[in-house]
């Protein structure tokens, strides 16, 4: 890294005590309480088609509009914050686990275990991810059960490449010396020690990764290979609404804001995170 | 050394592998960061190792203690040889040694508190039990002179000198026989380090320590060390008790680094002839005595022979012109540095 890198400072000034991970946090808990409360907080059901009402702009009855079948677009934005949610959470969850353990067995033990793990990462890395990822989602077949199987197919490398990155750092510091020569196992070095220092970062990856597996989501459910119509989600609805844009803006414009909110919640949450463990990225 | 001998390491050596040069077509070649290092240490022994930086002073601890690898050579600690020791033996010698690392905030895991740390070499080697632990860590706190109103602190909220007093507390923690302190006040403020080397100075007494102190500020040593090892690039060069080597000094290398030595005494002056340049790369050692290119005593012997360790059993030095050393049957010490001319020199070396 450069110097003039290291010294960057990038302090936006906050009013009062909103920092980045109360706000990221913020914005977070909402969406999930929507989500939660989405049968409580939604006017319309969200599949239930009024031809009555197609293609109406906002008004008082349906304050986002509806679409071209008559869908109610609050409705709809509310429940598919149900998938999305899920989407995020479990596109991260499955990738970083697998990444975490076997980046940690790379770089703890090294050697030919290190190589088979490094070589298979580059096999992975070959192919663009998008790609890749259309791949294995057509040989399973479309739905969000595959696209959480492929993403943790995928998305596992960065993890592996970051953890192990950590590990090879933290096996050479005094601290792990220390521990060593204190007389501990491998396993006690490895997870009390070296893992709590070199998660850190992972996980405020995972926060900005949130964001990309949510878009990713959106754009697999774009091609049509994920979340399956008539659910509501938010790339599915952008999908649907893509041909009316010059007509009907509404249709997607709100769950286009939607995914924005979401992600920059998770990108605020990963920047706090950052800062309160001294990571830099 | 009528004490009884608590480590005894022979003839050990540390070589590092190196990659090839000429994209992998040139030879195989190897740094040898320590070669054919003996040395004994007693029960209650405290030891200076002391040397420039790249000497293989840290490199040597971390061996004897089987933190870093080893090439070749013994290391026995009461009569067993650990430098193969694997299991229960590694354990053992892992129960009864400890360090003692430069670094005071690098050595302790950032995520744990005071008590966590102290707590945890309890638990693992059963030292104390739950409700034992507390009283334990107040009381190896109140040993290093810590309050234990820190016990709940973690490393980030520490000054560095109170972190190395936890450094030496954990490192009591398990009871050792054995300490090898590295560098341990080297990242301190002088102040600091007073406290910390009188610290190490009574426990090594009170607790019957056997302890290395690598180091490289020799005053630090002579107050605190029985006896001196003097290492360059890989050799010790002199050993010996710690006053006889400062009080007369039987290598170039331990004369010139002692007369480096800065004293607050404006009447004693700058070294008359600093040492010059840096010592060799450890990968492509000179022939001979690995210091003749910076010593001011060379002759041309001395590029051709490895002068052996020789004199009284406690007093050694590795040169030809020592008393006992090839050139100097005699028995006197050194010849003074005379600056030799220069065409001299050249022809000498």
């Amino acid at each position: 890294m450069s110097g003039a890198a290291t010294i960057r400072t990038r302090r936006i000034c906050w009013p009062g005590k909103v920092t980045p991970l109360v706000l990221g946090a913020g914005i977070l808990i909402a969406w999930l309480l929507v989500a939660i409360f989405a049968p409580l907080l939604a006017p319309y059901d969200p599949i239930y088609q009024d031809a009555a009402v197609r293609l109406q702009p906002p008004t008082w009855a349906h304050p986002l509009g509806t679409d071209n079948f008559g869908r109610d677009i609050l409705s709809r934005v509310i429940w598919a914050a149900r998938i999305d949610l899920q989407i995020a959470v479990f596109g991260v969850v499955f990738p970083f686990v697998i990444g975490t353990v076997a980046g940690s067995i790379s770089g703890f033990f090294g050697g030919w275990v290190d190589t088979v793990f490094m070589r298979l990462i580059d096999v992975v890395l070959a192919f663009p991810f998008l790609v890749l990822m259309l791949a294995i989602i057509t040989i399973i077949g479309p739905g969000l059960g595959s696209f959480y199987i492929a993403m943790a197919l995928v998305g596992w490398v960065s993890y592996a490449r970051l953890i192990r990155a950590q590990f090879l750092v933290l096996k050479n510091s005094d601290f792990a010396m220390a521990a060593v020569s204190l007389g501990y196992s491998n396993t006690r070095v490895m997870f009390r020690h070296i893992m709590p220092n070199a998660i850190l970062s992972s996980v405020v990856f995972s926060m900005s990764d949130a964001v990309l597996v949510l878009l990713n989501g959106a754009a697999i459910s774009y091609l049509g290979l994920g979340v399956q119509p008539p659910v509501a989600e938010w790339g599915v609805m952008i999908a649907e609404g893509q041909g009316f844009i010059t007509t009907a803006w509404w249709i997607t414009t709100f769950p286009g804001i939607a995914i924005v909110t979401l992600a920059m919640g998770f990108s605020l949450l990963a920047d706090g995170l950052g800062e309160a463990f001294g990571v830099r990225e | 050394m009528s004490e009884s001998i608590l480590l005894d390491v022979r003839n050990l050596s540390v070589e590092f592998a190196m990659s090839r040069s000429r994209m992998g077509l040139g030879p195989r070649r190897s740094l040898s960061a320590v070669s054919d290092v003996s040395l004994c240490v007693a029960a209650g022994e405290t030891i200076g190792l002391v040397g420039e930086s790249g000497s293989g002073k840290s490199t040597f601890g971390r061996a004897i203690l089987r933190l870093g690898e080893l090439t070749k050579g013994q290391v026995f600690l009461d009569g067993q040889d650990m430098a193969q020791a694997r299991g229960e033996d590694l354990a053992r010698l892992r129960r009864e040694t400890a360090m003692i690392f430069q670094d005071p905030f690098g050595s302790l895991n950032p995520r744990l508190t005071v008590r966590q740390a102290i707590g945890e070499v309890l638990h693992v080697h059963g030292k104390a039990d739950a409700d034992g632990a507390r009283a334990r860590i107040t009381e190896l706190l109140e040993l290093v002179g810590l309050d234990a109103a820190l016990m709940d602190r973690r490393p980030g909220d520490l000054s560095g000198g109170q972190c190395q007093r936890i450094g030496i507390a954990r490192a009591l923690a398990i009871e050792p026989r054995l300490i090898v302190a590295d560098e341990c006040v080297a990242a301190l403020d002088v102040s600091i380090q007073g406290q910390i080397i009188n610290l190490l100075m009574e426990l090594g007494q009170r607790m019957h320590l056997g302890m290395i102190f690598i180091a490289h500020d020799l005053a630090m040593v002579r107050r605190l060390c029985d006896r001196i090892a003097v290492m360059y690039l890989g050799r010790i060069v002199e050993e010996g008790p710690t006053e006889e080597v400062f009080g007369d000094p039987r290598h170039p290398y331990t004369r010139s680094l002692i007369e480096a030595v800065p004293e607050i005494d404006p009447a004693r002056g700058l070294p008359a002839a600093p040492l010059q340049g840096e010592p060799p790369s450890p990968v492509d050692l000179p022939k001979g005595c690995s210091f003749h290119p910076r010593c001011p005593l060379a002759r041309s012997e001395c590029s051709a022979i490895l002068p052996p360790l020789v004199g009284a059993r406690a007093h050694r030095a590795a040169c030809i012109l020592a008393p006992g050393g090839q050139l100097n049957k005699a028995g006197d010490n050194l010849p003074k540095t005379i600056p030799v001319t220069p065409t001299e020199r050249t022809v000498k070396c």
